[in-house]
């Protein structure tokens, strides 16, 4: 079958990026496949791993729900995006390593980008609140608790470099 | 797995949207927030031949609070009603469910007029709409009509919507004055739909006795099932009443299916507890108390 293709374009980690895709690409194969940046992982396709979550115009989304014609014209920031201009990782990053907080790193970009939006909205969160926060991301290999540790050590680490 | 091949429109303006979905009849399928119909497009339990993204129509994302009530546009997000001080001032009850619509990030995306149009009976807001008495507006290039929730809600995942319409607002009206809401729900894991809820409204008369008391249950019917329990809480001053007895009458009127996470049973048993929580901390709140 021959498909309408459309073009977009997306803003995505600051440079802009051209594809001309079917309407049901989901933006998650966009970025992987027509892009090449496979740092945004895919593991249920239902919404319920959290695993694809990148930042839509800054907010964290699941990439698997939203079609890459959707966000046409829109910025996109993926995990490759999430270090700093000179390559050094950012906080949320640094606190993972740190603190284990990742074993097969499958479920990592995803976390990495709810907890870098998260800790934004909200820099020094409570037990709960960090807990709601990642609940929504499912990993199955750490059981959570150094995942925790490193949100509350990343909240710690922006508070030391002054909100950075 | 990935969807299926469709024609993809994405309309500038409502008028073009009416246009193609008119064209379209029922092959044709909104997109909003995508948060329920992709996945239903990636397991391929869908197949329409036309989506008709509204992502780019302007003014569907307006949440007007007011006095009367708060009505939402079709593109406001579940975040953005959950975050709005003015609706949560007038109706505390929409930030009371949305918080328990799934999780943060599917909210950020996901819209309150698609969840009602999706019209699951597990989901929270389905039944707010049908506990508050509020309605849908629905456009299509004939024109407009409100369809008010109890005609809204006509089976699992089906409401009231012909095909070449589009929701493109819900009205939530406003509760009385001294006036309490709850919502209450068990889920195997927060942000899951639940097993069984309840969201309950109580109204206190002057001598703050009770009023008025409804509750409307999910995951329990086929739609969201309103009781009103006025009769059964009798006219007690609420901070004395026993909720037991309206408890039992919801207990007796829900009917509940069996399935892999519940017995029938189980959830009959667990509506009614939540009920007697929900109206107690209704009652608390139009007192003016926190719950
Ligand atoms: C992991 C996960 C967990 C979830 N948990 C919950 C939960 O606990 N409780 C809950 O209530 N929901 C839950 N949801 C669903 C979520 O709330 C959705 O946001 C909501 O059901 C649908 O809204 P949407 O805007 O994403 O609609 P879409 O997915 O875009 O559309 C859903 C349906 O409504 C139609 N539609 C949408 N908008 C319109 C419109 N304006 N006019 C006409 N038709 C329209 C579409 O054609 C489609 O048939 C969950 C979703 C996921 C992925
Ligand atoms: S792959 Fe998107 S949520 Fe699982
Ligand atoms: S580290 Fe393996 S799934 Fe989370």
């Amino acid at each position: 079958m021959n498909e309408t293709r459309h073009r977009v374009t997306l803003t995505v980690n600051g440079v802009v990026r051209e594809a001309e895709v079917p309407g049901r690409r989901l933006l998650s194969d966009c970025l992987r496949h027509d892009l090449g940046l496979t740092g945004t992982h895919v593991g249920c396709e239902h919404g319920v791993c959290g695993a694809c979550t990148v930042l839509l115009d800054g907010e964290p989304v699941r990439s698997c729900l939203t079609l890459a014609v959707t966000a046409d014209g829109h910025e996109i920031t993926t995990v490759e995006g999430l270090a700093r201009g000179d390559g050094e990782p950012s906080p949320v990053q640094r606190a993972f390593t740190e603190c284990h907080a990742l074993q097969c790193g499958f479920c990592t970009p995803g976390f990495l980008c709810t907890v870098t939006a998260f800790l934004r909205d909200n820099p020094a969160p409570s037990e709960e609140e960090a807990l709601e926060a990642v609940a929504g991301n499912l990993c199955r290999c750490t059981g959570y608790q150094n995942i925790l540790k490193a949100v509350h050590r990343a909240a710690e680490i922006q508070s030391e470099e002054g909100g950075a | 797995m990935k969807p299926p091949p469709f024609d993809y429109h994405g309309p500038a303006t409502l008028g073009e949207a009416l246009d193609v979905l008119a064209e379209a009849g029922p092959d044709g399928k909104v997109l909003a927030g995508g948060q329920s119909l992709i996945p239903l497009l990636n397991m391929r339990l869908a197949a329409p031949g036309h989506i008709v993204d509204v992502n780019r129509v302007p003014g569907l994302d307006k949440i007007e609070a007011g006095p009367a009530g708060v009505r939402v546009g079709a593109l406001a997000r579940h975040a953005a009603v959950e975050r709005s001080p003015e609706a949560a001032a007038v109706l505390p009850l929409l930030r009371q469910a949305l918080r328990l619509v799934a999780h943060p990030v599917i909210r950020n995306r996901g819209t309150v007029v698609g969840s009602l149009v999706h019209a699951d009976p597990s989901a929270e807001m389905p039944a707010v709409l049908a506990l508050l008495g509020g309605s849908v507006r629905l456009a299509s290039r004939g024109g407009e009509r409100e369809a008010p929730a109890a005609e809204f809600f006509t089976g699992p995942m089906e409401s009231a919507l012909r095909p070449g319409e589009l929701a493109v607002s819900a009205f939530f009206p406003a509760l009385p004055a001294r006036s309490g809401t709850a919502f209450h729900e068990v889920a195997r894991r927060h942000g899951d739909y639940a097993v069984a809820g309840v969201a309950a409204a109580v109204t206190l008369d002057d001598d703050l006795r009770v009023a008025a008391a409804r509750v409307a249950c999910v995951s329990v019917g086929p739609v969201p099932v309103v009781v009103d329990v006025t009769a059964a809480c009798g006219t007690r001053p609420a901070a004395s009443a026993g909720w037991e007895a309206a408890a039992a009458a919801v207990r007796d009127r829900v009917e509940p299916e069996g399935d892999i996470h519940a017995t029938a049973d189980y959830r009959r048993h667990l509506t009614g507890v939540l009920a007697a929580r929900a109206l107690r901390d209704a009652a608390a709140a139009a007192h003016g108390e926190e719950a």
